[in-house]
């Protein structure tokens, strides 16, 4: 009776009516998903339009009259031009994922895979604190960095970054449920723990460290609270401050300038989400699932 | 004497692998924190100089509920977080229902959720500035064509102000719980939904006694960093309304930027900040115990 039904069920799948009703079900769906997007594409079009057309209505969702100059604009001729914040942030972004990768992965290999006094202490000391809002550590770091003499320099963004502990978490979660027979037939090899740790472990944990990678990519491309703090000459500014500068100066009269910035702001971001969308995905569940 | 060597060497490579991190996190996290505590209770203008730090016991701490701009960010804020968690709790858990096995091409509109997540929040809310423009921004426009004769002025106006910043942020968060929710869902055996049907359930009965109970880890875990990242809601509050028209909008980490980076008064801004986290904190610990009542942990 039960198996009947079961089959019954998968049956009732491939049936014209449940394919019509989940077709019609996805298009709803799509329809949605566009208008989750309606925002990026008024953005996408505004940004090669002129002024005049901005706000016409109703909207011209494909412009009328193209113009390619705000571009150029924006890139080339603001002071200091986009690329200068681009830099910047390629820069602070590559420094950053590099070293949060090695230095998380160190710790994270430390906690799960080697024994040592006062191991579980340290780590309870750094899960305690993951849940400290940014806010605490603001004035502190503030006076921290003036003291250090890197106040309004790359460093006081780079720094922070290259110590995090989430990373430090995820890592050692995954370690975790690496076999521990590998390390000890390395061991008995004659590998010391430097070695098992780099040529064993570490390839086989690729897909956490891309994950922690992308997770960290993002966080650091869009980082807008750091560079607000740390950094007050314009020269240094990475793109998302660039941007509140762009809407300081031309808000309400040069709206597509500020909508090109946008997407070029916009465009590193969704490309590496859409390369390693699994990745990312996987790294924002894995602490979910465990509870 | 050999034992005692051995133990010595694990102990010291086991501390050299932290150590890169742990130095990092020593200067830059937990120092620091125990050092903004210090300060919360000082008076301290970053511009007079260290000589002139002051300790003022409790003063911060009890001045900030005669501060009008705490009370109404606190305010602000809890509406805030209320509103955005729990409607985005919900519709996300709707559509995430719907994508996990009614649709093709789960993964391309899934990303189409996800995409105003991982898009920084300064350009988010230069589109939005720009939409919820009052007199001529495209939503208005469209709100008037369909005869609304005189749509809300958004965010010049203190009572829509705090809403359009909500929508906005619903938006914005809505894949990312969308993402979690069917990462959830896919840890729901399938026999129980075949079990529910032989039981002959409806929809509704499956949503509420296998869904919902199956999922409540899922709903827990968003719900705890949700409540917890609301209360740190900056970027778009800072861009887009200073708070304003009117104290509509502050909430309490702007305020405190405000305090300690504009005004310059380290030791109010240090004590909020701490309010902040004890907040959280406790929060979180009656969260934790509460859950044990709804949360099923297979």
């Amino acid at each position: 009776m039960i198996k009947n039904d079961v089959y019954r069920n998968k049956f009732l799948n491939r049936h014209p009516k449940k394919i019509i009703s989940k077709s019609i079900v996805t298009i709803i769906m799509f329809i949605a998903g566009i208008m989750m997007l309606l925002p990026f594409i008024w953005m996408l079009s505004t940004s090669f339009k002129i002024q005049a057309d901005v706000y016409k209505f109703p909207i011209e969702w494909i412009p009328k009259r193209w113009n390619f100059n705000n571009y150029k604009e924006v890139w080339l001729n603001q002071n200091p031009p986009f690329y200068v914040y681009y830099l910047n942030s390629i820069k602070i972004t590559i420094i950053c994922v590099v070293g949060e990768l090695l230095t998380s992965s160190l710790a994270g290999y430390g906690f799960a895979r080697l024994d040592f006094k006062g191991r579980d202490k340290i780590f309870l000391l750094y899960l305690g604190t993951m849940m400290i809002p940014f806010q605490v550590l603001m004035v502190p770091r503030f006076m921290l960095f003036r003291w250090l003499g890197i106040y309004n320099t790359h460093w006081a963004l780079i720094l922070p970054g290259l110590f995090t502990t989430l990373g430090v978490f995820l890592l050692r979660q995954f370690f975790m449920t690496i076999p521990f027979e590998l390390s000890e037939s390395a061991k008995i090899d004659g590998a010391s723990e430097l070695r098992t740790y780099w040529q064993i472990i570490l390839p086989l944990a690729k897909p956490a460290l891309a994950s922690l990678a992308i997770l960290s990519f993002v966080w650091r491309w869009n980082d807008y609270e750091g560079p607000l703090i740390f950094l007050t000459n314009r020269k240094l500014y990475t793109i998302p401050l660039g941007l509140t500068n762009f809407i300081d100066e031309m808000g309400g009269q040069q709206d597509t300038l500020i909508m090109a910035a946008s997407v070029s702001a916009l465009l590193p971001i969704l490309i590496v989400f859409f390369i390693g969308q699994n990745y990312f995905i996987e790294g924002i569940t894995a602490g979910s699932i465990k509870g | 004497m050999i034992i005692q060597n051995k133990e010595l060497k694990k102990n010291i490579t086991g501390y050299l692998f932290i150590a890169p991190n742990l130095i990092g996190f020593m200067v830059l996290t937990f120092i620091p924190v125990l050092f903004s505590l210090v300060v919360s209770f000082t008076e301290w203008n970053l511009f007079t100089g260290t000589e002139n730090i002051r300790f003022v016991g409790l003063k911060n701490y009890l001045y900030m509920f005669s501060d009008v701009w705490f009370i109404d960010s606190l305010k602000n804020n809890l509406m805030y977080t209320v509103v955005t968690i729990s409607l985005a709790l919900s519709i996300s858990l709707f559509i995430a229902i719907i994508l996990n096995d009614k649709v093709y091409g789960r993964n391309i509109i899934r990303a189409m959720f996800f995409m105003p997540y991982i898009s920084n929040i300064v350009a988010i809310s230069a589109i939005w500035l720009a939409l919820y423009n009052p007199n001529y921004g495209p939503l208005n426009q469209f709100l008037m064509s369909i005869g609304i004769d005189n749509p809300p002025q958004w965010l010049a106006s203190s009572k829509w102000a705090l809403p359009a910043i909500m929508i906005m942020s619903i938006w914005g968060g809505l894949g990312y719980n969308v993402v979690v929710y069917l990462a959830g869902l896919k840890g729901i055996p399938k026999e129980l939904y075949e079990a529910a049907d032989i039981d002959g359930a409806n929809s509704w009965h499956k949503l509420r006694h296998v869904t919902i109970p199956m999922l409540s880890p899922t709903i827990f875990f968003l719900l705890i960093t949700g409540i917890i990242s609301s209360f740190q809601v900056f970027g778009q509050i800072n861009i887009m309304t200073q708070g304003g028209p009117a104290r509509a909008t502050t909430v309490i980490a702007y305020y405190i930027y405000l305090s300690g980076f504009r005004y310059y008064k380290m030791g109010y801004a240090a004590a909020m900040a701490w309010f902040l986290f004890i907040g959280i904190f406790i929060v979180t610990l009656i969260q934790w115990r509460g859950q044990k009542k709804w949360v099923n942990y297979i």
